[in-house]
């Protein structure tokens, strides 16, 4: 049964040094307010994973925090670069990053393969590509009823998976909506799990049959933070705020500027400070 | 009409490249705003898809990222990640990918990766996301990218997702079934892989180009196909329509300063 814990306890309960994380959300849910909490505590060499590392990872690579990263596209949608994580690959700065790239295709594909228990992932991929010149993970498997060649990638198994989701009830069952994107398969694919909610409700009411809901025993601490997914967004409850997406371009251009954006918004701040960014909730959430 | 810039000539010209019964993936940026211009003209039933899972999505404002509510808001319905990539992608049910890409070579191979060597990068590029596989699964490819010698290059310093290869019947060759890259469209002008070699050839210039514009602005020998023709200029329906989306896109993205 997951624990109904502060967001300090469950980063603290979690994460530890040399993990390897996964904080998944594609573009929408994703759990800043939990990346925060892990610059705060201070954790290190860390190994992220995540499909579309966005400005969280570049904040986590930026502080130092990371020793490696797998990922598929590493941009801020729609802006351009990541400064953080082009200084760390084109200058080591502030530390080497070691990393392993695929495709949307393999990623998903092996959340999925970590989620249902199995070694590896395979796909019809890479075809005519150069990642898997690069990348030793990246091999080919062939079927043995067909002949075909096909690609094969191995299943990601994370220490610890941390997600957003739009709210839980009181024994941590957790509702998702919207752009569901990997997490459900992350948090299956992990050893341990954290999810940050919107609101914690007496009844769930999943407004369907077929929601996505991950129960409480699958699932290791939940938090209640409202407002932690910001500056991206929680569907029916706020939008995603494109203007910080834009305005991050600037911040992050410089390392001193990136620098005092952490200490005022990250290492003074505290999760409740999220709060602001919850907004009022609109009627389409149920 | 006679006022338009290249870029409204390149995004309307990509539009018109798309018809109703598309089941199109579409990449962010201008291959969106060419997709949504279809929709919004010629081609109002198309299916249109993006990689965050939202299926026969009628965005109002144009997404700034992959992943935008608006997307899941106005999407006929939305699927995971896996999902999209495995049964619909991969599964065969998508007509048409429309990629954008920061390199590309005479056989439309595409460069989204690195600039230099991969292991120490002169530039660090986001990468492929999901274009590997969407330039081999879905059934053609169109590409819009405005025509450059830092963007047009004699060879790539990495082939992110395969366009005709070497040229000739090598995504045969390979085991593809689909067609690649048919048409990609930029600002001064529309090429086409030549039926047999697949290198990239001009087939339609846009208004008030000239053949010298489109030979320095391309970073290898470009050829011209025997018949070209010139690209009809936008219409005023083209042009409202792409100045509107712009115009409420601008609004929305910037309308939330405040709150950041």
């Amino acid at each position: 049964m997951a624990k109904i814990v502060s967001l300090a306890e469950a980063v603290g309960d979690n994460v530890r040094d040399g993990d390897t994380v996964a904080m998944e959300g594609f573009t929408h849910l994703i759990p800043y307010a939990a990346g925060h909490e892990v610059i705060r505590q201070g954790r290190k060499d860390l190994y992220l994973v995540r499909m579309t590392p966005d400005i969280l990872y570049d904040q986590l690579i930026g502080v130092g925090a990371a020793r490696g990263m797998k990922f598929s596209w590493g941009g801020n949608p729609g802006v351009g670069s990541l400064h953080r994580f082009r200084d760390a690959v084109e200058n080591q700065w502030p530390r080497p990053l070691e990393i392993e790239e695929h495709s949307h295709a393999a990623m998903a594909n092996a959340y999925e393969a970590g989620a249902a228990n199995l070694p590896f992932a395979t796909l019809r991929g890479y075809i005519g590509a150069d990642l898997p010149k690069v990348n030793p993970n990246i091999k080919s498997v062939t079927c043995p009823f067909t002949g075909e060649v096909l690609a094969a990638v191995p299943a990601i198994r994370p220490d610890v998976t941390i997600i957003h989701a739009q709210r839980a009830d009181r024994k941590g069952n957790v509702l998702i909506e919207g752009i569901v994107g990997v997490q459900k398969e992350a948090v299956l694919a992990a050893k341990r799990s954290i999810v940050t909610v919107e609101e914690i409700v007496d009844e769930l009411n999943p407004p369907s049959p077929n929601s996505l809901v991950l129960p409480s025993w699958a699932i290791t601490s939940v938090a209640h933070v409202p407002g932690g997914a910001f500056p991206s967004y929680a569907h029916g409850y706020y939008p995603r705020s494109n203007a910080f997406y834009i305005g991050w371009d600037e911040i992050a251009r410089d390392r001193d500027s990136f620098s005092a954006w952490i200490k005022e918004n990250v290492l003074d701040a505290r999760p409740e400070d999220f709060a602001r960014h919850a907004g009022n909730k609109p009627a389409k959430a149920a | 009409m006679s006022d338009f810039t290249p870029t409204e000539m390149m995004t309307i010209a990509a539009a018109r490249a798309l018809s109703n019964d598309d089941v199109c993936f579409v990449g962010i940026g201008a291959p969106s705003a060419a997709c949504n211009v279809a929709r919004l003209t010629h081609a109002p039933d198309i299916t249109l898809i993006y990689e965050s899972g939202t299926v026969g999505t009628k965005p109002d404002v144009l997404p700034l990222s992959i992943g935008d509510g608006e997307l899941c808001d106005t999407a006929l319905f939305t699927v995971s990640v896996p999902e999209m990539f495995r049964y619909w992608l991969q599964g065969g049910r998508i007509t048409t990918g429309f990629l954008g890409g920061a390199q590309i070579d005479r056989f439309a191979n595409l460069n989204t990766t690195v600039v230099g060597p991969y292991d120490h990068p002169k530039v660090r590029l986001p990468g492929g996301g999901g274009a590997p596989e969407i330039a081999s699964n879905c059934g053609r490819i169109f590409i819009t990218m405005a025509l450059s010698k830092r963007g047009f290059v004699e060879k790539l310093p990495f082939i992110t997702s395969m366009g005709h290869g070497e040229g000739g019947n090598h995504r045969e060759r390979l085991g593809m079934k689909t067609k690649g890259p048919t048409r990609v469209i930029t600002d001064l002008c529309i090429l086409e892989p030549d039926p047999e070699t697949k290198e990239l050839t001009v087939v339609s210039i846009h208004p008030g180009v000239t053949r010298e514009q489109i030979v320095e602005n391309c970073g290898w020998a470009i050829k011209f196909a025997d018949e070209v023709i010139e690209t009809p200029a936008p219409t005023a329906l083209e042009l409202t329509t792409l100045r509107d989306i712009n115009a409420r896109t601008k609004k929305a993205h910037q309308g939330d300063k405040e709150a950041a």
